[in-house]
């Protein structure tokens, strides 16, 4: 068998996927070329399968759709607009900026479109109790939502560093009727969040179904989310058609997990003069080592149920990671996205801690707009880009979430106690 | 056939039950576990599991996971266990050892240079928690190259039809585990342990020993009884966690005279 490295290389060296086939990945075992896939204890095969079975019998079910699509309708408030933000376009002097505004859904971000599809698949199931991990609260707050609506049990990981600086969002879970436990193992973040998700799934796995919030986590998780989450591209797609007349040339998206990007990105794949800017959490500087961007500095490695690229250390421990931004805070990144790094298909890039905030604060008083510190990465980039390009093109940045909840990190940036 | 077929089968034919036990290397300090194997082989351990600390333990209940932490805090690694490994084997060569843990320092340091070093350090086998057959496929070509035997784990929502293709990977033993759940966990049922060994037995030759949630002679009297052997892990474990800042002497007799009480009472 050949090794991972061996995989890679081919795959990279043939290009032998040809830009039509994204839509067929993952393979039917889960794999992304040689990313992807399942790793994790016996005792949770029987439920991903389980959930496999569910998906691929729902996922091209007409009535399945209908009630997702209603949901996102009435529910989410879907469509989320395409603004163009001509101030900050004109200012900048080149490529025109469009902000797909997943930050006007209810819950303030992109999350609520997957824990709604999620949440969904569990009704399906008949489970009585759900669960999800989360770092900077967002898909725990989107997990509760909808797990309040649904009358279902809701117990929600959180690291216990990201519960003292997401007060707000912990606070929010609770209100919403769930319980929120806070992870002490490990480094006691995100990372640790989802080991103990796990390990509650594996233990209660016959009355409770594992909302991940992301599209990394063993097969079909990557797939189902990404799937979810693919409604943020669609709509972009059309809406940049109806009102510049053409295909953006370039996405911009940030990259934690790679949810909000992915779901982004991938109904665009196969437009070949689409460019596509994934942007990690450069924290102090990817040079630096305090970062959270292993597509730029990490390599491919096994955790959390994929194989992906990772943060680690010589001896194959995962390393802390270091962002501003809680939701980025992620040593890994969901299996298509480390294809499509390989692939050469989407260009990942970093932006550090200060550009972002430096974005956070641009964005809001040049547009009216307060974006989420996740979000702020992409903008930093995006502003980054649009001076190298003409203004008669355009740039399509997924602003995946509100700023509220990172207003009293920034003000204690600012030194000013709110 | 490998030291751990070999015992096994010994095992079997003096009509004896295998006590299987897992400790941390490293934990709660380097110096601590090459005496804790030995003593828990003077108190009658017939096959030593040797946990590859990792920063992730999925499958770890809260008392094995703080032994990893306890681990890495001394820096322990896959490499440092090699080395452990080859020191035991300087004064014994009897005793079958099989590393348990994660599949990322395995794929960090490469799959042939961990089945030759491996090999060579007097290791027996690898049981990998996070990696299933689906996935097992590169690594156990490896393994087997070498003559390493490969632990493979069935679990109570295991399907008979995946059973099948777990027994055909696995070579040694099979490792049931007793629960759904993490380490450690309080809720072993023997009934349900028993119905699904039944099922399991009807598919392969290879020995089945039994872990997760056995915490006292008792539990290991009742599964031994349905079974070639039974794991032990969390009640060492949180004894040397009890025991962090004792002398490594003083934790050896402690680990050992836990493995003597279980030894009794599988012989009984």
């Amino acid at each position: 068998m050949p090794s991972t490295q061996q995989v890679i290389e081919t795959v990279t060296k043939t290009k032998q996927y040809s830009a039509t086939d994204y839509s067929a990945f993952p393979n039917s075992d889960g794999h992304f070329g040689p990313y992807g896939g399942r790793f994790v204890s016996e005792t949770l095969i029987y439920a991903l399968d389980d959930l496999q079975r569910i998906y691929n019998q729902l996922k091209d079910d007409s009535d399945f759709q209908a009630e997702f699509d209603k949901d996102l309708a009435y529910y989410v408030g879907r469509p989320s607009p395409l603004y163009h933000a001509e101030r900050w376009s004109r200012e900048l002097g080149g490529a025109q900026i469009y902000l797909k505004r997943e930050d006007l859904n209810h819950t303030g971000a992109h999350k609520v479109n997957n824990t709604i599809g999620q949440a969904l698949l569990a009704k399906f199931t008949g489970k009585q109790r759900v669960i999800a991990e989360t770092g900077a609260g967002q898909h725990g707050v989107a997990t509760a939502t909808v797990a309040a609506r649904l009358g279902l049990k809701c117990c929600v990981y959180m690291g216990a560093e990201d519960v003292q600086r997401q007060s707000l969002n912990v606070y929010r879970m609770k209100l919403l009727g769930a319980e929120v436990i806070p992870v002490t193992s490990g480094s006691r973040t995100l990372k640790d969040a989802m080991n103990e998700a796990m390990r509650d799934w594996a233990t209660n796995v016959d009355d409770t179904f594992y909302i991940i919030g992301t599209v990394a986590g063993p097969h079909p998780y990557p797939q189902l989310v990404r799937d979810f989450q693919a409604v943020i591209g669609r709509e972009a797609r059309a809406q940049c058609l109806e009102q510049t007349g053409r295909l953006p040339d370039a996405l911009v998206a940030c990259v934690g997990g790679g949810s909000n990007a992915i779901g982004l990105f991938h109904p665009f794949l196969g437009d070949d003069g689409v460019e596509m800017y994934g942007v990690e959490a450069g924290g102090d500087g990817v040079e630096t080592g305090r970062h959270a961007a292993p597509l730029n500095a990490g390599i491919p490695g096994v955790l959390h149920g994929n194989r992906t690229y990772l943060m680690e250390d010589e001896n194959g421990q995962i390393i802390e990671t270091h962002s501003v931004s809680a939701g980025l805070d992620y040593p890994g990144v969901g299996p298509e996205h480390a294809w499509l790094k390989d692939l050469g298909r989407v260009n990942y890039v970093a932006i550090n801690d200060e550009e972002a905030l430096t974005a956070f604060r641009k964005t809001t008083l040049t547009e009216g707009i307060m974006p989420a510190l996740e979000s702020s990465h992409a903008l930093a980039y995006a502003e980054k880009l649009a001076p190298t390009m003409s203004p008669d093109q355009t740039i399509v940045v997924n602003l995946s979430g509100r700023g509220d909840k990172d207003i009293l990190t920034v003000a204690k940036i600012d030194g000013i106690n709110v | 056939m490998s030291r751990i077929g070999t015992r096994l089968q010994d095992m079997k034919a003096h009509g004896r039950k295998a006590l299987v036990a897992y400790i941390v290397n490293g934990d709660p300090y380097p110096e601590a576990t090459l005496p804790a194997m030995h003593a828990m082989v003077a108190q009658g351990v017939d096959i030593i599991e040797l946990g590859v600390p990792f920063s992730d333990p999925m499958a770890e209940g809260p008392v094995i996971q703080k032994g990893h932490e306890r681990a890495l805090v001394h820096g322990t690694s896959l490499k440092g266990t090699f080395e452990l490994v080859r020191e035991f084997r300087k004064t014994n060569s009897e005793t079958p050892v099989v590393l348990m843990g994660y599949l990322n320092p395995i794929e960090r340091m490469g799959y042939k240079t961990v089945a030759e070093t491996a090999a060579a350090a007097g290791v027996d086998g690898l049981l990998t928690v996070d990696l299933p057959p689906e996935e097992a496929a590169p690594l156990k070509s490896e393994l087997t190259a070498v003559g390493l035997d490969n632990i493979l784990l069935l679990a109570p929502t295991t399907t008979v039809e995946r059973a099948r293709r777990v027994t055909a990977l696995a070579t040694g033993f099979l490792y049931y585990v007793s629960l759904k759940g993490v380490t450690g966990a309080g809720h072993l049922d023997v009934d349900a342990v028993k119905s699904k060994l039944a099922e399991f037995g009807q598919l392969t030759e290879l020995p089945m020993c039994v872990g997760f949630g056995i915490k006292d002679p008792a539990t290991a009297r009742a599964v031994a009884d349905l079974a070639d052997g039974v794991v032990i892990g969390s009640v060492l474990v949180s004894k040397m966690g009890d025991l962090a800042d004792a002398s490594a002497d003083d934790i050896a007799a402690a680990v050992g005279d836990i493995v003597g009480s279980i030894r009794l009472a599988l012989d009984a």
